[in-house]
């Protein structure tokens, strides 16, 4: 019988579709944890600041039609 | 005097809580930081000024990433392909926070993304790295669900020949450990 290290970690993660279980697993292992570093990090700053604006912009602008 | 009522429902907010993914996906398709946060930007103020376009209940996820990708797509032919000039985003985030694999195999894995064909790279984006179903991806990419299959599995048996995993032997992060190791059983 082969020893598999990986097939623990493989069956860990939740809501992975069981396409794959040969060597794309590490792939797709870096994928997730190349793309999860990211979305981790959260929303920063900007983002917020932006959709602030936005959302004066529109109301501002409907206060100005409006009247 | 009474307030005026809120939107029915607070398209920001919702767009708020799609933004980490926004990003992550942006990052992965261009490999550059500071360009990937000025495209979920213009996409962002994109999907605000459509937001009638958008109906409540269906997919935002799937709605934004369509603009993600169809922005990068039409800057990315404005601006030339300035894809393979990666900045070591990766490389600086993940040393500040170790993940079980090596610093260097997820920079590798950034510019191995950035060889595969345009097709590829978003299939095997969407599916292996955000998770999406075929059908999500499919629709996000204007195509058929077999062809992003199709193209999901070309993309990661490329990927495998490029960052050379093909087989047992390159299972797992401490591969250069058990090299060693099983170099020091042999002799």
């Amino acid at each position: 019988m082969n020893e598999d290290s990986g097939k623990g970690q493989t069956k860990q993660m939740g809501n992975i579709k069981p396409a794959d279980t040969q060597p794309s697993d590490h792939i797709s292992r870096m994928l997730r944890s190349m793309y999860g570093s990211i979305e981790s990090e959260g929303i920063p700053d900007r983002f917020l600041d932006l959709l602030e604006k936005l959302d004066a912009a529109e109301k501002a602008q409907a206060g100005t039609t409006k009247s | 005097m009474i307030a005026e009522p809120q939107p029915v429902y607070s398209f920001k907010r919702e767009l708020l809580t799609h933004i980490p993914s926004m990003r992550a996906f942006a990052m992965s398709l261009s490999g550059r930081h500071d360009k990937a946060d000025d495209l979920v930007q213009d996409a962002v103020m994109n999907a605000w000024a459509r937001q009638e376009s958008y109906q409540p209940g269906t997919n935002m996820k799937a709605w934004l990433f369509t603009i993600v990708r169809n922005l990068f797509y039409s800057q990315m032919r404005k601006r030339g392909r300035e894809i393979q000039d990666s900045d070591g985003y990766f490389t600086e985030r993940l040393s500040v926070n170790p993940d079980q694999y090596g610093v260097l195999d997820l920079k590798d894995m950034q510019v191995a993304l950035t060889k595969l064909s345009d097709d590829q790279r978003e299939a095997v984006i969407l599916i292996g790295a955000s998770g999406l179903s075929y059908e999500e991806a499919a629709e996000i990419c204007g195509c058929a669900v077999g062809t992003i299959k199709s193209r999901v599995n070309r993309a990661r048996v490329r990927l495998q020949e490029l960052l050379g995993v093909d087989g047992a032997e390159s299972f797992g992060p401490e591969s250069k450990d058990a090299a060693i190791t099983q170099r020091a059983f042999a002799t």
